[in-house]
């Protein structure tokens, strides 16, 4: 049986059980109807060009993986950022585990998508936002039909949140390969601060395929820092799909560190629909052996008076490949829009490979849009001129890539989380420097 | 302390050094004058190990050891240093960051622990100073954005971090107003000892006043066609090359 069979028929068992009110499963029915017709992508499509599921779908995935015993704090720590105090939210093989979590409802709500979708409560929430900005295609539409748990963070107006929000999702390797679609959904109210961070960290060899969708909506004048931390086993796949809906005059910036994994794929959509919005989009991409990394980006300008800002920057090394699709949509009634888009990378090694394709499609006539796109290979000339002070070739290189990274790097706001970036970076590129850049 | 033989260096099959001798000892001032496309900086460059030339013929000598195998960083470590015509910018690498990772990888090959940062921070405001380098340029990226002249002045500041035995001057002259020219010329004689070696490439006889050379060498077409006292850059100001590539032809 396919996998999209498989994933059909489980869902044809698991319906009489779900315990939705009818709205969110007539909308469950719905996404899996999309889900059906439309099936996983393909290299025919053209956003899908250059990454193929084919070899992840081959494999015969667990999609309601059994629960094993709990994993204990000490062995998993270190994905914490655990030098500060954090809201925790984590989930074992997808499911929550009180356990290792920090959860809030005082002031705000640090919880999870599963109470939220069933408590009433919750409801004029859910109304409001689930599944309203996420778009309609295959993957999205899968993990509707499936989305039973993941983080839910609704901030109310004028909070700051005061610490940062982790979002982890550990797989166990109880079974041989699993799939796990976890679902997040997050409201940062008016003039509301967060900061939040998420990762998947596999803690087998053993197989893992997640589709996850998450949903950030940014009222007028909210903040929202995003950190996603891509470092995982090289058995380990993402597809990332996270839409962001801005009104107007909030900021949003969300930084992508993928560092391992297999195949990971991030489907980043901002959709900015009220004026002066503050959009950006940076990632560092830093692989090797037959890693594959497709960021997948899209910045729809919609209101005028917006900006948005992305950078990205890519090293590439051994049989390791890159694929950055950045599109910028400037919609005619958006005049004014400053929109910058820039894409660095470098191939360390002959058979590295990156295609990166800028795409700007712009309807009004009053804008600024930039974009630059760099492939290279490492200045010699610089190269020689580290080495002609006594620094060795490697640490040289690490220096360079260091800096190349560096405009992506100091910008994340939380120290402890650089200081953790920076060590990532480090032991990816096999040195360590006495300095944090 | 240097000893140069008989060195031919290529770079993609094009012969650009054609037989160099020189020779360097303790305490002494080299200068080394000729016309563009001469081999200078070349030769500069093949002295500190950059690996797209190619060493065809002849041998380069270091203290009595054979360098011409070894990486630009192990020659480093021996102790010699070359200042750059052009400078690299390295944006992102402030010049403090970078002029530590600079000294404690010398001070790793030599098997000596990372200097300690209230020395290493006492050690960088004092070779500051001598230079009159503001302490703000030092928390600038490297070389990013940095005038002509501000590029030299921090050569020379990291020559001085880095106290080699042979310090190699690229053209360090060019690009610099009179003032900023004794400022560096100043900073090199402090450095100056009867233990250690300057190498100054130059176009002109300018810096010469300042930094006063043992022996002034002619290098025209791959080869030293002329040595002499210092007086012989006086000459060349004067009369230019030409007398010269006569002289040799004869």
């Amino acid at each position: 049986m396919s996998l999209k069979d498989k994933l059909l028929s489980s869902y044809i068992a698991i319906e009489d059980h779900l315990e939705d009110d009818s709205p969110l499963h007539e909308l469950r029915n719905k996404a899996i109807k999309s889900f059906e017709i439309k099936g996983f992508p393909t290299k025919k499509e053209e956003s899908w060009k250059y990454t193929s599921l084919n070899s992840l779908l081959k494999k015969d995935y667990s999609i309601f993986p059994k629960q094993k015993d709990v994993i204990e704090f000490k062995d998993v720590r270190r994905y914490f950022l655990h030098d500060i105090d954090t809201y925790k939210i984590v989930f074992i093989d997808g499911v929550y585990s009180s356990f290792l979590s920090e959860t809030t409802h005082d002031q705000l709500d640090v919880c999870l998508l599963s109470s939220a979708l069933s408590k009433p409560k919750y409801k004029p929430v859910i109304e409001a936002y689930f599944n309203k900005v996420a778009k309609e295609d295959s993957l999205t539409s899968l993990n509707t039909a499936f989305a039973k748990e993941g983080a839910y963070i609704n901030i109310p107006k004028h909070k700051e949140v005061e610490k940062p929000i982790e979002i982890i999702n550990f797989s166990t390797g109880n079974e041989a390969a699993v799939m796990l679609q976890p679902r997040n959904l997050i409201v940062v109210g008016e003039n509301a601060h967060v900061q939040i961070i998420e990762r998947h960290q596999s803690l087998s060899e053993n197989a893992v395929l997640t589709n996850s969708v998450t949903e950030i909506f940014c009222e007028k004048r909210a903040f929202v820092d995003y950190y996603k931390i891509q470092n995982d086993n090289a058995s380990a796949s993402i597809i990332d799909n996270t839409y962001v809906s801005q009104e107007c005059e909030s900021n949003c910036n969300v930084h992508t560190f993928s560092f391992g994994g297999n195949l990971t794929r991030n489907n980043l959509n901002f959709y900015q629909y009220g004026e002066h919005c503050d959009s950006t989009l940076k990632g560092i991409t830093i692989l090797e052996n037959k890693q594959h990394v497709d960021h997948n980006t899209l910045v729809h300008h919609i209101a005028p008076n917006c900006e948005s800002h992305q950078d990205y920057k890519g090293i590439f090394g051994d049989a390791s490949t890159g694929v950055f699709n950045g599109r910028v949509l400037v919609e005619k009634d958006a005049q004014k829009t400053d929109a910058f888009q820039q894409n660095n990378n470098i191939l360390i090694d002959d058979k590295a490979t990156i295609n990166a394709k800028p795409q700007l499609e712009i309807f009004a006539d009053d804008v600024k849009c930039s974009h630059g796109c760099t492939i290279g290979q490492f200045d010699e000339d610089a190269l020689f001129y580290l080495r002609s002070r006594g620094i060795a070739k490697k640490e040289a290189q690490a220096l360079m890539m260091y800096a190349f990274a560096n405009t992506v790097i100091e910008s994340v706001k939380i120290p402890e989380l650089k200081a953790r970036i920076n060590k990532l970076i480090a032991n990816k590129i096999g040195v360590s420097l006495g300095f944090d850049v | 302390m240097l000893h140069i033989k008989d060195l031919h260096a290529s770079v993609e099959d094009k012969d650009i050094l054609k037989g160099v001798n020189l020779d360097v000892k303790p305490g002494e001032v080299h200068a080394i004058m000729g016309p563009n496309g001469s081999g200078k900086s070349t030769l500069a460059s093949v002295i500190s190990g950059k690996e797209e030339f190619e060493i065809t013929k002849g041998e380069i000598s270091f203290e009595g050891e054979d360098i011409s195998e070894l990486d630009p960083e192990e020659r480093a470590h021996k102790g010699v240093f070359l200042s750059f015509q052009y400078p690299i910018e390295i944006p992102g690498v402030s010049v403090t960051n970078f002029i530590k990772t600079a000294i404690n990888e010398n001070r790793k090959a030599k098997g000596q622990e990372d200097m300690p940062a209230s020395e290493m921070l006492k050690l960088i405001k004092e070779k500051a100073d001598m230079l009159e380098i503001d302490r703000k340029f030092l928390s600038r990226s490297l070389n990013e954005g940095f005038s002509g002249g501000e590029k030299k002045r921090n050569e020379i500041f990291q020559m001085a971090m880095l106290e080699p035995k042979l310090a190699i001057l690229d053209e360090t002259d060019s690009g610099l107003d009179i003032d900023a020219l004794k400022i560096v010329a100043n900073g090199v004689n402090k450095l100056k000892n009867k233990d250690n070696a300057v190498i100054l490439i130059t176009h002109y006889q300018r810096l010469l006043d300042y930094i006063v050379p043992d022996f002034v060498h002619v290098l025209m077409d791959g080869k030293i066609v002329k040595s002499g006292p210092k007086e012989l850059a006086y000459e060349l100001e004067e009369k230019g090359y030409d007398w010269i590539k006569e002289e040799v032809k004869a």
